[in-house]
This record gives C-alpha cells, sequence and structure tokens, in this order.
C-alpha cells in the first residue's frame, strides 16, 4: 500500500456529528457538496437549474418520508396531504386571497410546525393500527386533505387554487422568478436536514423508531413508549413536508389542490424504497433519481419520440407516450434485482440473504 | 321516499362494482398479503379489452342493439373472453413481477406492483388514447318501474352479477380443492408446501381467478358507464381496497359487504349532502370503522404473534 493509498484511507473525523469516515469518502463529501453549491454558476440554462431547484421540494419529502417509512416503519401513503397542508398553511396568509402579506421566513417554520401539527392530529387514530391497516387510513387522508381543499373554495379558491403568492424577500433581494435563489434556499434547508437527520437517526429517539420497527411489541416491553415515539415520527416526517410545501408555493406563486394527489405520495415513497429503506444516503440517492427521471429524463423521452414521428411521419410514433411506461418498468426492474434497495446497509443486507436460502431450500424440497 | 330507495338503488348498484373488484385485491392480500396495487388497472385493462372484442366482432359504439339470444350470447362470450385474458395477464404479473420477491421485505413488492399499475397505464394511454372512450351499449335496456322508483336492466346486471360471483367464489373456496389449497397457503405457506401443496401454482390460481373477476368488473362497468379511460382503475381500485380493508381483508363477505356500504354511502352522500364531499365521507367513515375495529367489520381479531 502506498503513502498515497494510505492517507486515503486514514480516518478523518467530521463536524457535526456525522462521525468518523475515510478520508476518500470525506473528499466525495466535500466534492459532491462543491458540485451542488457551484452548480448554478456551471449550468446558465435557467430551465435545468429550476428543475434542479424543483428535486429540491422532492428531497425534502423524501427526507421526511424517510422518517415515518424508513426510521419508524409506518407505512404512510398519504404523506402528500402534508404537503398540501404546508403549501396551504403559506399561500393562505401570504397572496391576494386574503389580502394578507406575511413575511416568507418565519412563515417557513410555521408551515412546518402546522404540518406537524396535523402530523399529529391525523396519526393519533392510527396509532392502534398496524400494517397494510394503518397504510389505507393514511391514503384515505391523503384523498381527504386535497379534496377539502378543493371543497372549501371561500378560502382556498377551490379548483383555481391560490395564485399571486408572495415570493420571499431577503434582505431586501427579491427572488422574483429567478430560480436560482430557490436553488440555494432548498440546498441550505436540504443539507441542514441531512445533517439533523444523520444525528436524529443516532439519537435516543432514533434508536426508538428502529426499534418500533424491528419489533413493536418487543420495544414496547423494553421501555419505548410506541404513542409518544409513533407520533413523534409523524410529527417530524410531515413537517418537512410542511417546510417544502412552502419553498414549493413561494416558487411557483401559485397551488391548485390537484397538484398533491396519491401519485405525489408513490414516488416519494418509491424513492425511499428504491434507495434503500431506513437509510440517509439511499433516500438521497433514490430522491435525486426519481426526480431527475420525473422532472427532466422522462419528459424529454416523450420530446424524442414527439419528433422522431415527425421526421418519419409516422403519426403513430409521434403520438407515442413511453413516460410511464419507462418509469414503471424502471420501478419493477430495480426492485426485482436490488429488493433491499440501492444503498443497502450491512445489517439488512445480512438479514436478507439470511432470509433466502431457507425459503429457497423449502421449495426446492417440495417440488 | 322514493329518492331514498332510488338513491340506495343507485348506491347498491354501485357498490356492486366495487365489490367485485374488492374479490380480487381481498383474495390476493389474503393469501400473499400484497396490495395489488396493480388490479385496479387490470380491471380498467378488462373494459379495454371488452371493447376490442367487440370491435372484432363487428359491434361497435354506435348505438345498435342486439337484443334476444344472439346479445345475450354476445355479452356472455365477451366476459368469458376478457376474463380469461385477464387472468393470464395477472398470472404473468405474479409469476414476473411478485414471484420473486415473495420472500423480500414487505415494501419491495408494493412498489413493483405500483410500477405494474404505471406499466399498465402506460399501456393502454398508448393503445387508445389519453381521453375517455365509449363502450357499445349494444343490450337492450329496459327500464322497470315501481311507485316512481326505477330500476334498469344494466343496474340488476350488476347486482345480480356481483352476488352471482361471490357465491361462486364462496363455494368455490370452501369446496374444492384448489379452494382447500389456497386457504392453507393462506394460512401457513411453509406448512402447506409440508403437506405436499403446489405452493406456486396455488397463488397463481389464486391471481388468476381475482385478475378474472376483474375482467367481468370491467365488462359490467363499461355497460353501467359506458364509457371508459386508462386513468379509470386508479379511483376504482382505491374504492375497492377501501372496500376490502373496510370488511376485513382477506374476507370474501367483507369484501362484498365494504363494496356495497361504500356505494350507498357514495350516492347517499351525493344526494343528501353534495357531491363534491363523497370522498371524504367515505373515507373518513372508513378511519371511523378501522378505529373503533381495527380489523375490519367482518376480519378476525388476531392476537400478535409473538
Amino acid at each position: 500500500m502506498s503513502a498515497g493509498e494510505r492517507s486515503l484511507r486514514a480516518r478523518v473525523r467530521l463536524p457535526l456529528g456525522i462521525g468518523e469516515v475515510q478520508a476518500w469518502q470525506a473528499l466525495g463529501l466535500v466534492a459532491i457538496i462543491a458540485l451542488f453549491v457551484f452548480y448554478p454558476l456551471i449550468d446558465r440554462n435557467q430551465g435545468d437549474v429550476s428543475s434542479v431547484a424543483d428535486a429540491g421540494y422532492f428531497l425534502l419529502l423524501v427526507f421526511g418520508l424517510n422518517i415515518v417509512v424508513g426510521f419508524a416503519g409506518l407505512l404512510d401513503l398519504g404523506y402528500a396531504a402534508f404537503f398540501a397542508i404546508g403549501a396551504y398553511a403559506y399561500a393562505m396568509v401570504a397572496s391576494t386571497q386574503f389580502n394578507l402579506h406575511f413575511n416568507f421566513w418565519p412563515m417557513l417554520i410555521l408551515s412546518g410546525c402546522v404540518a406537524a401539527l396535523f402530523g399529529v392530529i391525523l396519526g393519533f387514530p392510527t396509532l392502534r393500527l398496524r400494517g397494510d391497516y394503518l397504510a389505507i387510513v393514511t391514503l384515505g387522508f391523503g384523498e381527504i386533505v386535497p379534496q377539502v381543499f378543493l371543497n372549501l373554495d371561500k378560502y382556498t379558491g377551490g379548483p383555481n387554487g391560490i395564485s399571486n403568492v408572495d415570493q420571499p424577500v431577503l434582505f431586501g433581494y427579491h427572488f422574483g422568478f429567478n430560480p436560482v435563489p430557490y436553488y440555494y434556499l432548498y440546498l441550505v434547508v436540504a443539507l441542514i436536514s441531512l445533517v439533523l437527520l444523520n444525528n436524529l437517526k443516532h439519537s435516543r429517539l432514533g434508536r426508538a423508531w428502529m426499534a418500533i420497527r424491528e419489533d413493536e411489541l418487543a420495544a414496547t416491553h423494553m421501555g419505548v413508549n410506541p404513542v409518544t415515539t409513533k407520533l413523534l415520527a409523524f410529527a417530524m416526517g410531515a413537517s418537512f413536508a410542511g417546510l417544502a410545501g412552502c419553498i414549493y408555493a413561494a416558487k411557483l406563486t401559485l397551488i391548485s389542490p390537484d397538484e398533491f394527489n396519491f401519485s405525489v405520495s408513490v414516488t416519494v415513497l418509491s424513492a425511499i424504497v428504491l434507495g434503500g429503506m431506513g437509510s440517509l444516503t439511499g433516500a438521497f440517492i433514490g430522491g435525486l433519481l426519481l426526480a431527475v427521471l420525473n422532472f427532466k429524463v422522462l419528459p424529454q423521452v416523450t420530446n424524442w419520440t414527439h419528433a422522431l414521428g415527425a421526421a418519419l411521419h409516422n403519426e403513430a410514433v409521434q403520438n407515442l407516450d413511453l413516460h410511464y411506461i419507462i418509469y414503471g418498468l424502471i420501478l419493477v426492474l430495480v426492485m426485482l434485482f436490488r429488493p433491499e434497495g440501492l444503498v443497502s446497509t450491512a445489517s439488512r443486507r445480512a438479514e436478507l440473504h439470511h432470509a433466502q436460502p431457507a425459503a429457497s431450500a423449502a421449495a426446492a424440497g417440495v417440488e | 321516499m322514493a329518492t331514498f330507495l332510488q338513491q340506495l338503488i343507485n348506491g347498491i348498484a354501485q357498490g356492486g362494482m366495487y365489490a367485485l373488484i374488492a374479490l380480487g385485491y381481498t383474495m390476493v392480500y389474503g393469501i400473499v398479503e400484497l396490495i395489488n396495487f396493480a388490479h385496479g388497472d387490470v380491471f380498467t385493462l378488462g373494459s379495454f379489452l371488452c371493447i376490442a372484442i367487440l370491435a372484432l366482432l363487428g359491434v361497435s359504439a354506435s348505438g345498435q342493439v342486439i337484443g334476444g339470444w344472439q346479445g345475450a350470447l354476445i355479452a356472455l362470450l365477451v366476459i368469458l373472453l376478457a376474463a380469461l385474458l385477464c387472468g393470464v395477464v395477472g398470472v404473468l404479473i405474479e409469476r414476473f413481477a411478485y414471484r420473486r420477491l415473495r420472500n423480500a421485505p414487505r415494501l419491495a413488492p408494493l412498489i413493483t406492483a405500483i410500477g405494474v399499475s404505471f406499466l399498465l397505464q402506460g399501456v393502454m394511454r398508448n393503445w387508445k388514447g389519453p381521453s375517455e372512450i365509449s363502450f357499445p351499449q349494444f343490450l337492450p335496456n329496459p327500464t322497470f318501474s315501481y311507485g316512481g322508483v326505477h330500476i334498469d336492466a344494466r343496474e340488476l346486471l350488476v347486482v345480480v352479477v356481483s352476488i352471482a360471483m361471490m357465491i361462486a367464489l364462496q363455494l368455490f373456496i370452501y369446496n374444492t380443492k384448489l379452494g382447500k389449497a389456497m386457504r392453507a397457503s393462506a394460512q401457513d405457506r411453509d406448512a402447506a408446501q409440508l403437506m405436499g401443496i403446489n405452493v406456486n401454482s396455488t397463488i397463481a390460481w389464486t391471481f388468476f381467478i381475482g385478475s378474472a373477476l376483474a375482467g367481468v368488473a370491467g365488462f359490467i362497468s363499461g355497460m353501467y358507464f359506458g364509457t371508459t379511460m386508462f386513468t379509470n382503475g386508479y379511483q376504482a381500485g382505491l374504492k375497492a381496497f377501501t372496500a376490502a380493508v373496510l370488511g376485513g381483508i382477506g374476507n370474501i363477505a367483507g369484501a362484498m359487504l365494504g363494496g356495497f356500504l361504500i356505494g350507498i354511502v357514495e350516492a347517499m352522500t351525493a344526494q343528501y349532502i353534495s357531491d363534491q364531499w363523497t370522498n371524504v365521507v367515505v373515507f373518513s367513515i372508513l378511519v371511523l370503522i378501522l378505529v373503533l375495529r381495527p380489523s375490519g367489520l367482518l376480519g378476525e381479531q388476531l392476537p400478535e404473534k409473538v
């Protein structure tokens, strides 16, 4: 082993509770952060920066749901409800809707808090439920919340939603429609969230969540209070969606109830499972992958087939819409070949590969 | 009173459809504990296949009515073919998307199910386009009236077919060897295997029957609503799944009960509260019932395994 190689493998202690990693991992981390920091300077195309910024709200949603599903093991199929609550919480008090113009920055925190409150309110009735019964009740909430926003048209603008939402102003700098400041806002919030989540995961609460996930009964007998632990997971998970909703509303300046439907919840959940349940790196990679795929690559594919059809004068090819076919195939194939997700922790892998030989042996024995 | 009875009939007809789709959800869940999100889309595929088969038979959406034994024969043929094709699609989905993941973490097959759902929607969208398509109304539709309450033949069809299917399914599961194998595999897959049951083929048959029922529902729904669309499976599947859970998932009579209940609640909400609030009311009732009875209306309250 050369001296250079040895120094790459040297252990470095990183601040902010990230802990001890090897030097090359630390370098990689710095390089990735640098790439994200300098990205808007490299890519001057505003459309590109805007789509990457939109990946920001998606990542925040993934981080939040990762607490509920990944850490605490509570299957939530209606997570978009909290995204909607955060977005409406800001849009209702910072637009021409009621002619209220609350400042963006305190509302950013407050939207998170409102969503967290609803996380507790909606989480409360589900405490007794397990597994798929929990899933269907959360799915129900995911259907109820947007419909309530749709129907209370006196307050929410009904199907038209709320337009002219105020854009943030920071020390006299107006964010306007320029995607770059929103990009940096998302980046800062995402980085802070990652550090917080990493610490949270290894805290007493984080360990309690994982204990509940692995075996609720055993965890309860070890002194973990399932009620507060689960409610904290719902609340903290929802607060991320609230934050994301607030920035989302401010960036788009227009929100309507149909943007918060089941497919949002499902895509966020897919990102977590695809990335690797319970792993922060996995959530990050899965979220980024699906965001790029959905916001950038797949709409592009439709443009390509359209152009190809136009060139070939073939109407069938021109009208081809492969977006959902490719997306569906990717979900199926990734899961078939990596059921534990793209990034899997050693313990999770061990658990899987331990279980498999026994099952296949049983199958071989009978047939 | 007449309005109430009329809405009750509408609700029962609508509920029968949910029940028919819910049967497939509940069967699959009972045996592999998987929320088969693709099931709603198999149902829509059923409607699409019926339209294609009818077109092959020369029946189009022009509004021609074929009465008598001829119409009945065509209907029967279309139902059987659609059920068969949907059943085959269901078996293929199980074989390629779910079987490998039977011992994987719980959420992995859920995500492939969602993937298959997107895939089917994408295929149907490219097949018949993104807008609503009409379903040929080729059967005569006489209306029977009694004291201001009207029932038409389509509504009767939905109710009769869904109840007949449930009874047939119940008889099948409790009186045949394959049904017994299904119940055994649902209870304990490993033990069933040790008793000489071929679990793989039993599960494949479960998917076949569940998906074939979705195909039948596809025909009935096409006749009842007169239109279909590639995204239809989402709302219908959602309601059907809710029906299955409401009744106690894995329980056939429960799925039926849940389906009718949701249909009736929807019709009553639309009549007496407002059209816009149906989903809110339906899901609020679902939450309330599950909070009071966490395993559904007819589900067994199982003690937790340690």
